[in-house]
């Protein structure tokens, strides 16, 4: 959450101070020591009672009260004002810029529902676009990228998503950069802002979805706010980032010269901080296009619509074909932002190889290349459609189809029998831990844990956080969804903590493991659901190998950063004194690396949690179980909405004790001494 | 100002090149290839739009494919296919946004919410689809254990149905969580020594199904007909004490199989009053399950949903021309 920008500083060798104090850090052992005690105790004397279970077809007279959303805007939808002059209207301008962007690029509503611009205009102006914005390479990477929808048979349903991406991202700079100015210009606007961020991040969407289609309909419009909702917190988060951290003494020397707040904004503030900008708005388009599958729910046209499809008859290689999609368009954005957001970087303009002069007119002489291929596209057909005869989708459907048929008739007994194990031995017992023992005793031993951990607010938050549960009535579900996340986040940590050392250690590793990390975040989890049902069956393993996928890059990008930033003279400086490799990473690189270990399972969890729901459809069951069927029957939404918010409880109270955990215990103690910063 | 000076060389170029772009496509405007088709080959269809509704199952998907190819194809309407599950689709009727739900199993509450109580539904009559809901195994286990498709057996082998997910009792696998099931009531009603484990979706039932007859493994599990997966895997079906009529009135307390279903289509309000030949149509709609199977399976087998409502739309002109007169 928030931390993944606060904390980001290179770790620095924390001075040891000359007398350390013991007491604090053994009182903390002895605490969580005490509370594991008690919890294994509650367990075997009280085992079984005052559990709150609820049967997944059973409600609590909350849930039937929230039940009444649905009527209520049924009623409401036609004459409340708040309808008539904010959602109505709000709806018919996202939908008519949706609109624009559609029948530019992918279909128009008229005649033979060819876009304005066809696909050869396509590719030549998004190239000439990267160009401008970017570098040769990036146009380059964007040309062939569009060319290769095409080749897969899937430009139209492309062009869809790119246009509805390209709608969400506007509205979410729109919506998100002024206030994420405002964030970073006065700090009460960012300590109010911070926990509604924090919830629209972790509030899961197919909680929303179905609200959102009632109040805003069916169709694009929905689809882009729900898209707005997930992505604008990272925009507004590294806007409010960027703007805080320009030094002060630069802040100093502007405000000596007399300039007013608006005059400081403009010539200072946002200038500096157009790097950090531009990185958030490369993390909210990856954001937006991690939406595409879940806003397909909800008829937004576009490749997510083929994935769906395909999963309804276990079509893998469809769905793997536009997944791949996907993730190429995924690429292209990333990389064509991080161009531009190099390009914004202050003299940047120096090091150029070619003058302004040149580049000038390279820019004019492709521009006029691609208005050319745009007037070809209108006018042409063959221009306009994407030929079907070149078309390599079919052939890659049908390999991905048969090589996974293979390993599902090849592997899955040995691949069920490894499930076994891992169930009965690990997550049986440990998932009857948290359901098995009464909610009392654990409510107490989570907030002794977060006392130890934190002190006594955190210990407060935590207890608050568990009691809304239990007014939630869905004690039971959280535990179960709580003990899959804890297993989880333990195999992503240590699959962090064993490729992020090998990545931050091999400047080679980080090359070649990068693109597979980034396909593993941005390939949507219903593509490999599908053959891991094979290999695993419907169970709460399969959903947190899903968990693992989405999360494990994140945990080994940043454990790989943390690792990397260590500054090389120190271990140098250990390599020269004899050390192994080995030595290297246990004594010094893992250390050092300590605070970003922490950030990296802080992250690994909350990433872990964000795949709960997806990971009910494979079997999870939980709350994300209750989520899902909330959004499907209308009598269970109540209770999918309460399932949501248990989630997003769940998330903060996981996220202040990591977060409690990751701040050394040292560096509290000694706060006093050293100076406000 | 140096810095503000570069921004705007650089933007200067982006401006002239987007003005150019604007001239240009306004010079071509009205010479596009789209929209002179469009005049050549627009016919005349009094038809208008139709948003058809596609559900989550195969079943559906043929359904809404021979509507919609038949309305496009026969009476020059523009299809919109939605794909989108069933309560969303419900509330389209409600906005506008849905005229057609090509297949409805029940759902007494939103026809209830949405025919009865808003008024912006009607009933299209049924589709001639038999639906049945049950309990299935795979064909492996009713051959070598003739009497488990007996409901009254089933505590006997429960132990063989026992999964690391049911803890310790027998597992009896449910499908999405947006199907009708009565099943954890069921299971406490019969006295049944089993577990409700959900597997979440179509696609994972019938991959465990799917597995189960591949490996010879116990599966017991929620399935339906018509489906186009039991012509691949003929499962069978467990019989629980028979259905009576009022006997599944109090979710609660069911302790009998489930009824069959008369699957019917609906049409939201105004598509009917607009008196759109595709409103009739959708009323005249029937067909058979191994109609529907047809269609169905070959959908599974790769067709495209049009290609495979085409072949059956040959091959049963008949019957397509009763639904048009």
């Amino acid at each position: 959450m928030s931390t993944l920008v606060r904390d980001r500083a290179t770790a620095q060798p924390t001075p040891i101070p000359a007398r350390e104090p013991r007491r604090r850090p053994s009182r903390r052992t002895i605490l969580l020591g005490g509370a594991a005690v008690v919890w294994i105790l509650g367990f075997l004397v009280l085992h079984g009672t005052s559990t709150l279970a609820l049967p997944a077809s059973e409600l609590t007279d909350l849930h039937r009260s929230l039940n009444q959303f649905n009527a209520w805007v049924a009623a409401n939808r036609a004459d409340n004002p708040v309808f008539l002059y904010v959602f109505t209207p709000l709806r018919a301008a996202v939908d008519a810029v949706a609109s624009l962007f559609i029948a530019t690029f992918a279909a128009s509503s008229t005649g033979l529902r060819l876009p304005e611009i066809g696909w050869l205009g396509t590719v030549g102006l998004l190239g000439w676009i990267a160009f401008a914005i970017g570098n040769a390479r990036v146009a380059l990477l964007t040309v062939a990228v569009f060319v290769f929808f095409g080749l897969q048979g899937l430009f139209l349903e492309a062009t869809y998503t790119f246009a509805l991406v390209l709608t969400a991202v506007l509205l979410t700079l729109v919506v998100g950069i002024p206030l994420g100015v405002a964030a970073g210009v006065y700090g009460r606007v960012a300590k109010a802002i911070t926990p509604v961020l924090d919830f629209m991040q972790t509030l899961p969407t197919f909680v929303y979805l179905a609200p959102l289609a009632l109040v805003f309909l069916i169709g694009p419009a929905s689809a882009v706010i729900a898209t707005v909702i997930y992505a604008a917190p990272p925009v507004i988060r590294l806007t409010a980032h960027g703007i805080r951290c320009i030094p002060e003494n630069t802040r100093e020397a502007s405000d000596s010269l007399g300039t007013t707040g608006l005059q400081r904004l403009v010539t200072l503030q946002l200038p500096m901080a157009r790097r950090t900008i531009v990185m958030g708005i490369n993390q909210g388009t990856m954001a937006a296009l991690s939406m595409v599958t879940i806003a397909a729910l909800i008829a937004a046209p576009g490749l997510g619509q083929v994935v769906v499809r395909a999963l309804q008859s276990l079509d893998v290689g469809t769905a793997v074909n536009a997944g791949l999609s996907i993730v190429l368009l995924a690429i292209v954005l990333d990389r064509v932002t991080t161009a531009a957001s190099r390009r914004a970087e202050p003299g940047a303009a120096r090091n150029r190889r070619v003058s302004r002069r040149t580049r000038y007119i390279l820019l004019g002489v492709t521009l006029v290349l691609a208005l050319a291929m745009v007037q070809f596209s209108r006018t042409l057909l063959w221009a306009a459609a994407f030929p079907k005869d070149l078309n390599i989708g079919p052939a890659i459907v049908q390999a991905v189809g048969s090589a996974s048929q293979w390993m599902q008739a090849n592997l899955s007994l040995f691949t069920v029998s490894f499930r076994e194990a891992v169930t009965t031995g690990i997550l049986n017992p440990f998932q009857s831990l948290l359901t098995d023992t009464p909610f009392y005793v654990l409510v107490v031993v989570i907030a002794t844990a977060a006392y130890a951990l934190g002190g006594w607010k955190v210990a407060a938050l935590t207890a608050a956080c568990l009691g809304v549960i239990i007014y939630l009535g869905l004690w039971s579900d959280s535990m179960v969804t709580l003990a899959g996340t804890l297993v989880a986040t333990t195999v992503v940590m240590v699959l962090g903590v064993v490729f992020g050392v090998a990545m931050g250690r091999s400047e080679r590793v980080d090359q070649i493991m990068r693109p597979m990390l980034d396909a593993g975040q941005t390939m949507p989890a219903f593509v490999y659901l599908v053959p891991f049902l094979g290999l695993f069956g419907a169970t709460r393993f399969t959903a947190i190998i899903a968990g693992i996928i989405y999360a494990a890059p994140v945990a080994i990008k940043i454990t790989a950063d943390g690792i990397a930033a260590i500054s090389p003279t120190v271990v140098e400086a250990a390599v020269a004194s004899g050390s192994t490799p080995w030595q290297v990473i246990t004594k010094v690189q893992l250390p050092m690396a300590r605070q970003t270990l922490a950030l990296a399972a802080n992250q690994g969890l909350i990433y872990v949690l964000a795949m709960v729901v997806v990971g009910a459809l494979v079997g999870a069951g939980g709350l994300g179980y209750d989520v899902v069927a909330g959004f499907v029957q209308s009598a269970l939404f109540g209770k999918g909405l309460a399932a949501g918010l248990a989630i997003v409880f769940l998330g903060i109270l996981l996220d202040r004790m990591t977060q409690a955990a990751a701040a050394t215990p040292v560096r509290k103690i000694h706060s006093p001494k050293t100076p406000a910063a | 100002m140096k810095k503000a000076g570069l921004l705007l060389k650089r933007t200067v170029p982006a401006v002239a090149g987007a003005a150019a772009a604007a001239l240009l496509l306004a010079g071509c405007g009205g010479a596009s290839v789209n929209q002179v088709a469009a005049a050549t080959g627009a016919a005349g269809a009094p038809c208008g739009t139709v948003n058809v509704a596609l559900n989550a199952w195969v079943g559906y998907t043929a359904n809404a494919a021979v509507y919609s190819y038949v309305a496009k194809n026969k009476l020059g309407c523009t299809v919109v296919q939605k794909d989108l599950n069933e309560q969303i689709s419900w509330q389209g009727f409600a906005s506008g946004e849905v005229d057609v739900v090509m297949e409805n199993w029940g759902h007494e509450d939103l026809a209830k919410q949405y025919i009865t109580e808003q008024k912006v539904a009607v009933d299209a009559g049924p589709t001639g689809n038999e639906g049945h809901i049950g309990w299935y195994v795979p064909p492996w286990m009713a051959e070598k254990y003739p009497d488990i498709t007996d409901s009254k057996n089933l505590n006997k082998y429960a132990s063989m149905f026992a999964t690391s997910e049911s803890g310790g009792k027998g597992q009896l696998l449910d499908g999405d969580p947006a199907f009708v099931t009565n099943d954890e009531a069921l299971v406490k009603n019969v006295n049944l020594d089993y577990k409700v484990v959900f597997a979440g979706s179509e696609a994972a039932l019938i991959q465990s199904f799917r597995t189960a007859e591949q490996n010879k493994t116990p599966l017991l599990g929620y399935f339906y007909e018509p489906q186009w997966f039991l012509s691949e895997v003929p499962l069978k079906k467990v019989n629980l004490p028979k259905w009576t009529e009022g006997c599944d009135s109090e979710p609660e307390k069911v302790a009998c199989d489930y009824p069959t279903y008369t699957l019917n289509k609906v049409i939201s309000k105004k598509f009917d009053d607009s008196g759109s030949p595709a409103a009739k149509l959708a009323k005249a709609f029937k067909w058979t399950n191994k109609d529907q199977n047809a269609v169905a399976t070959d959908i599974q087998g790769g067709m495209t949903p049009e290609a495979a409502a085409k072949k059956w739309v040959d091959a049963n002109q008949q019957v397509v021309d009763s639904w048009l007169n």
